[in-house]
């Protein structure tokens, strides 16, 4: 298959089905939902074939041509008027001449991963969506349109493409947190909380992201490609990326205050401390399967802005503020735990349990010592990638946990439950194996970013390495907590509302998984075992490309200092 | 086959597969469930004789050496100086840049016989990361002793969990004391899944080459360990002393995450033997040295139960009692002993002193705790804690070869002397010492060969237990002796007092069990012999219990000895303590052992003294040991309360600070606008009045497209979107020409 049409179609092909759907009625709930269901899988059917077109892609010695070599490669066929190679995975074309925009798409191996993880969890997540029974075709609509702002983000390589589906993913999130999420303005101790105010809260911090990020970008346009010439008029992020590591164009103070700008973007998504108290807002009142979109995908934005965007870029100030951004990392790893471990709302705990393991992925892109051996910086890097795909699995599994028994008791009290390993076993045991996966458990995929992560971290510095290894008992200390108070011990009088549980028949109420619950679950647990067995699996397409950003951004600052 | 290695592989895969059967199988399988995973760990044990038997020809495994107990080999007790160098073994880099690349040596370094082979797992960079097996001696023989005694505790299990054959259950021991018997499912298939999990964990730990490797199956067995003391879950001491057993070894794998963190960026390596080549050269050393080992170790005292992480196992009793036998006595409490063995040569001289010291306070605290606890599982707890405690005080003092020697006795007696409580509990229906008594004539097969255990562990001459036990008291003198000063003599008055207190509490426990007038009449009704299927595993242990120790002829040294000596496993690190350090060492702990069984046949065997009377004498001591010297409560006060507190202070500064931030700013924006929209309102709409009865105009008019209908307005948006960016193509590409 030609690239420019694979590339495309899973970026737009989501959004065509949401055309699509507009035409059909709204009466028809089960056509539009089974027709979205189709579309994210073959959306992920596309993906897994991107998969394989990339893996074609090899030289004969097994590595990859590097993402920068194909892009400049398609920028001559381009220039030369010569058709573009269909099979190097990179799509360019002009869009809006006047300001050098282009429909600039591309993969390389930080990307794949991503991409494949969001057309799986997209898919999951709309089977997951089945028993959302409120204004169906919108909710669809909004959802399919979620999925081509996401893989957009991943695909794009043009700095304004990827504004515009970064924008693009905002507001069907917002609707979907606040027109299908808990509908009710609550009062918490004299604050307003409840499904509105998450929904605001979460878009207006995403905003304000997306206003700095917007800054940056223009900032790139507009500055001198070397110094003391002319502006350099691209959104080109691969020419972005050699002028930010040719390390004449920018002075460190710039890159300081273009990175801190990004920084500030990227952090409210990720997110980090102190920008993270939207998310626990935001997951409790999405309903299960916007949970799983936004704590599977939309985290791993703020993640991918740092690889893609602020490290390439300004690799001075990444290495200028690399004590800074381990600290908050670290801070993220213990605070998220700490608060977690504090929680008594079942989701909100599992979304403070995301706060913390996405500090690894901080962690692990900051711990870059120049003085050190450049292959554990790369150990720390590739883990903190791959602490994103496997959070990328293990936490939207456990958002749909959550969600299953939610389903069933309505309210996520943890104080309100217990003993429910004797009513819904089969619940029980795939529960159990998500949350180990979560906690890090080794031959479960959590495991794997984590350790990478930590053991990468130790040249940097002792100390960091030591308080990040910690975290791994508090982790421990608020999951097996977590999962006693769900599932161990004797049923909660109150486990249905107050005083409904006793002289029930529970088993009646509380039915085991569904065929379709299980349908979703088991992917999940079936990817996070093997991911955890075999993380090559990711390791393969995303440790060289890593590899390669690793050297040169060590190569760049290396030669100005 | 031509690598008998793979064979081991193969032993490690069948308890998988036997789990994966299980699981999927679940429930209806029944007493099937017992039978696939009797199967499995049965074929294991006989792959891993049949191991045996071919390493030790081909390796020459029982050989006695020419001086055993004669002279030292080698004076000195710092294993680093007796390095040697590994072989260079050129495809051993050459295949590390195959995909795949299982490489077979036949030869170890130093003529020892090595089966191994490793596979690519990953790589960062040029880093790159191998898994692996590998078999020596010390493989060998742990292998053994762990398929032996697991298939041992299978068929004893058959008997033992029959109860959970039934549906639904109603075990008195499953509930609370003072509530009514709680029904629940039984759950017979479930308990063979963990053990054949467990298996398969512990038995690839034993076959790991390399550090990062035995860490996943560490964290593994943990787990097993978990589900299984939380067995009986709907029992709140059962979940909470699963919770404690957990984050307790985690605490220890913290320390070892640091550790393999050292090792990594240090060395660039993981495996044992690598590590050791590069330590050989030089490449860590000094305080970083001491600090990785210490850190590696920290898991071992999580692991095996050492001061000051041994908290977790006394409350892991809460588990079925084969498990207890299995994991908590026999196998992976003893991972953390067979580890620092494993691991020998990366202990400097200071941390292995470190090891001792706290081989030898563990040893002696547990041991007085077990004077006094009346619960017969937890008796045995705290002796396995001592035991262990024995076994790192061994190592430490530089005796390799008796710590895990004692490794290996123990595991035969110790899961003896828990079937044998198991059976005791069966029968009896209760744990509390107290309520039982002459429970010999009740249940005599039993009692014999409890018996045998608590000779053996008691450091009987004849019984496995002397041979062992004896070995490391005769190091530990020869380190007191070579080394001055205060602490060699304080170490060895820690394991002579700990062989007093053995012998006073096991024959105490014994007597208790089944001498004297039956205390409890309903307990003693109930009584009965367990059936063939638990009462035969019992018998096996008690005559390994008793011959673990013998040579292969008469005059021979302990073939398990020679069998750790005679290898590569060593490391060199072989020495013995000359004759006559043995033979005082010897008389010491004969004599220790012959007071406290004096003691205990005075206080409970003919009961001429009573015990309350001691305990009324020093209430503040019983009081000491009866709360096992205040380790639950001081951790509650100094970490646990510490951080539930912090981690409310966490949420309460989201909630507080962050929060009261973000909403205090959007407050005073809505202010702010309130303000702004009056400004509008009085001023600006009073000069623009005309202006807005011409916009309400025009708002009539449009105000038929807003129907109010969400998605309505959803498909504005999309289509809107669409068209925008259509419309924004196509002019921009007009704007272009």
């Amino acid at each position: 298959m030609n690239d420019t049409l694979l590339l495309s179609l899973i970026a737009f092909l989501p959004v065509g089905v949401a055309v699509l759907l507009s035409v059909v009625p709204g009466s028809k709930r089960e056509l539009i939902k089974t027709i979205s269901f189709a579309a994210t899988v073959v959306v992920f059917v596309l993906t897994l074939f991107l998969v394989k077109m990339y893996f074609d892609l090899r030289n004969p010695d097994g590595s990859w041509p590097t993402l920068a070599e194909r892009a400049a490669a398609a920028k001559q066929a381009l220039r030369s008027g010569r058709p573009a190679d269909p099979k190097d995975l990179v799509v360019r074309y002009p869009w809006i001449r006047p300001f050098e925009v282009e429909y600039y798409l591309g993969v390389d191996g930080i990307s794949l991963p991503l991409i494949v993880l969001t057309s799986f969890i997209s898919m999951l997540a709309m089977l997951a969506s089945w028993n959302i029974d409120k204004y169906v075709r919108g909710y669809c609509m909004l959802f399919l349109l979620l999925e081509t702002g996401m893989l957009g983000t991943f695909l794009a390589l043009d700095f304004f493409l990827f504004y515009v589906f970064w924008e693009l993913m905002l507001l069907p999130m917002y609707f979907l947190i606040g027109v299908w999420g808990a509908p009710s303005r609550v009062e918490v101790d004299g604050r307003v909380r409840g499904g509105p105010y998450a929904a605001i809260k979460f878009f207006i911090y995403t905003l304000v992201g997306s206003v700095l990020i917007l800054i940056a970008l223009l900032a790139f346009y507009f500055h001198p490609a070397e110094p003391g010439g002319n502006p350099a008029y691209t959104f080109d992020l691969m020419r972005l990326h050699e002028i930010g590591q040719s390390g004449t164009a920018y002075s460190l103070t710039f890159q300081i205050v273009m990175f801190l700008l990004l920084y500030v973007g990227f952090a409210i998504k990720v997110p980090l401390f102190p920008f993270h108290t939207w998310l626990p807002d935001a997951h409790v009142e999405a309903p299960t399967p916007i949970s799983m979109i936004l704590a599977g995908i939309l985290l791993k934005m703020g993640g991918y802005g740092f690889a893609r965007i602020a490290y390439p870029i300004c690799p001075e100030a990444a290495q200028y503020l690399a004590w800074f951004l381990v600290a908050i990392g670290v801070i993220n790893i213990l605070y998220g735990a700490l608060a977690a471990m504090a929680q008594t709302d079942f989701k909100k705990l599992v979304a403070y349990s995301s706060i913390s393991h996405m500090g690894y992925v901080m962690l692990g892109f900051a711990v870059w010592s120049l003085a050190g051996d450049p292959n554990k910086w790369s150990m720390a890097f590739n883990g903190a990638m791959f602490q994103m795909i496997a959070h990328g699995i293990s936490s939207p599994a456990m958002f749909f946990a959550v969600g299953v028994i939610y389903d069933r008791v309505h309210h996520r009290d943890l104080n309100r439950m217990g003993g429910l390993a004797n009513i819904m076993p089969f619940y029980a045991g795939l529960s159990t194996i998500i949350f180990f996966a979560g906690m890090g458990l080794p031959g479960l995929c959590g495991f794997i970013g984590e350790v990478f992560t930590v053991l990468g971290s130790w040249q940097f510095s002792r100390t960091v390495a030591v308080l990040a290894a910690s975290g791994v008992i508090l982790t421990a200390g608020y999951i097996l907590w977590t999962l006693q108070r769900v599932f161990l011990g004797t049923p909660s009088p109150n486990i249905l509302g107050e005083g409904h549980g006793e002289g029930h028949d529970l088993k009646r109420f509380l039915p085991d998984l569904s065929i379709r619950e299980w349908v979703i679950a088991v992917p999940m647990v079936v990817m996070a075992v093997v991911l955890g067995v075999y993380p090559d699996l990711v390791f393969r397409f995303m440790e060289p490309s890593v590899t390669d950003l690793i050297l040169d951004l060590t190569k760049a600052v290396a030669g100005v200092r | 086959m031509q690598d008998p290695g793979i064979l081991y592989v193969i032993a490690v895969a069948i308890p998988l597969a036997s789990f994966l059967i299980l699981l999927i199988g679940g429930k209806r399988l029944g007493i099937v469930a017992a039978y696939i995973a009797c199967a499995a760990i049965l074929t294991s044990f006989a792959i891993s004789t049949y191991g045996l038997v071919r390493y030790a020809r081909e390796g020459n495994l029982f050989a006695a050496p020419a001086h055993h107990g004669g002279e030292a080999h080698g004076q000195s007790t710092k294993p680093s100086a007796t390095f040697v160098a590994f072989r260079a073994d050129a495809d051993h880099q050459a295949g590390e840049s195959a995909e795949h690349s299982p490489h077979d040596s036949e030869q170890g370094h130093d003529g020892g016989l090595v089966w191994s082979g490793q596979i690519r797992w990953t790589a960062f960079g040029e880093d790159e990361i191998r898994l692996g097996y590998h078999v020596d001696n010390l493989t060998v023989v742990m292998f053994f002793m762990v398929t032996l005694v697991a298939s041992l505790i299978h068929i004893y299990s058959i008997g033992y969990m029959h109860e959970e054959l039934h549906d639904p259950v109603h075990d008195p021991l499953a509930v609370e004391r003072g509530q009514p018997p709680l029904e629940r499912p039984g759950r017979f298939p479930r308990f063979f899944t963990y053990l054949s999990l467990f298996c398969f964990s512990m038995l690839g730990l034993v076959l790991s080459d390399n550090i990062f490797l035995v860490f996943v199956f560490w964290e593994l067995v943990g787990v097993c360990s978990y589900l299984l003391i939380g067995f009986y879950y709907e029992r709140r001491s059962a979940y909470r002393a699963a919770i404690k057993a957990f984050v307790t070894n985690r605490v220890g794998d913290f320390g070892m995450i640091v550790g393999l963190a050292i090792i990594w960026t240090t060395l660039g390596t993981f495996t044992f033997e690598e590590t050791r080549v590069a330590l050989a050269e030089g490449k860590l050393s000094g305080v970083l040295l001491t600090v990785a080992g210490l850190c590696i170790f920290a898991g071992c005292v999580g692991k095996s139960a050492q001061f000051p992480l041994h908290v977790w196992l006394p409350d892991a009793m809460e588990g079925p009692t084969p498990v207890s036998a299995l994991i908590h006595a026999a196998t992976m409490v003893a991972a953390g002993v067979y580890l620092v063995g494993r691991f020998y040569f990366l202990f400097s001289p200071e941390a292995l002193l470190i090891i001792a010291i706290v081989g030898g306070i563990t040893l002696f605290m547990a041991g007085t705790i077990a004077i006094v606890q009346t619960d017969i599982k937890r008796v045995l707890a705290y002796s396995t804690i001592s035991q262990l405690g024995y076994m790192m005080l061994g190592l430490g003092v530089g005796g390799w070869v008796a710590g895990l020697f004692h490794l290996i006795t123990h595991a035969f007696f110790k899961a003896l002397l828990f079937l044998c409580s198991g059976s005791v509990i069966h029968a009896a229906g209760t744990q509390e010492m107290p309520e039982m008594g002459g429970l010999l004539r009740k249940m005599p097969i039993t009692a014999i060969t409890m018996l045998v255990g608590t000779l053996a562990i008691a450091g009987i001459p004849l019984f496995s237990g002397y041979y062992s036990k004896d070995a490391i008291l005769a190091y530990t003198l020869y380190f007191a002796q070579q080394n001055g000063g205060l602490l060699g003599p304080a170490l060895f008055l820690l394991a002579i007092g700990g062989a007093a207190i053995t012998s006073f509490y096991m024959f105490r426990l014994w007597f208790m069990t089944f001498t004297g007038e039956p205390r409890d009449h309903h307990v003693y009704e109930h009584a009965h012999e367990s059936p063939p299927v638990m009462t035969i595993p019992l018998i096996v242990l008690a005559v390994l219990s008793l011959i673990g120790g013998y040579g292969l002829g008469i005059g021979q040294p302990p073939a398990i000895e020679l069998a750790l000596q005679n290898g590569p496993a060593a490391h060199g690190a072989v020495f013995h303590p000359p004759h006559d350090v043995h033979t005082l060492a010897g008389t010491f702990a004969f004599g220790a052992v012959v007071l406290g069984i004096g003691l205990a046949v005075l206080f409970y065997g003919i009961q001429l003294l009573s015990p309350d009377d001691v305990a009324a004498q020093f209430p503040r001591l019983y009081q000491f040991l009866w709360n096992k010297w205040y380790f639950d409560e001081l951790y509650a006060f100094l970490f646990v309360r510490p951080v539930l507190r912090i981690s409310q202070w966490a949420r309460s500064f989201d909630w507080n600070i962050i929060d009261g931030i973000v909403d205090g700013t959007a407050a005073w924006t809505v202010r702010l606008a309130t303000m702004d929209g009056r400004f509008d309102f009085f001023i600006i709409d009073g000069i623009v009045n005309i202006l807005g009865e011409v916009t309400y105009w025009f708002g009539e008019r449009v105000r038929r497209i807003q129907t109010g209908l969400i998605r309505q307005y959803i498909v504005f948006l999309v289509v809107g979107t669409v068209a925008a960016l259509a419309l924004l193509f196509y002019v921009t590409s007009l704007f272009a020409r």
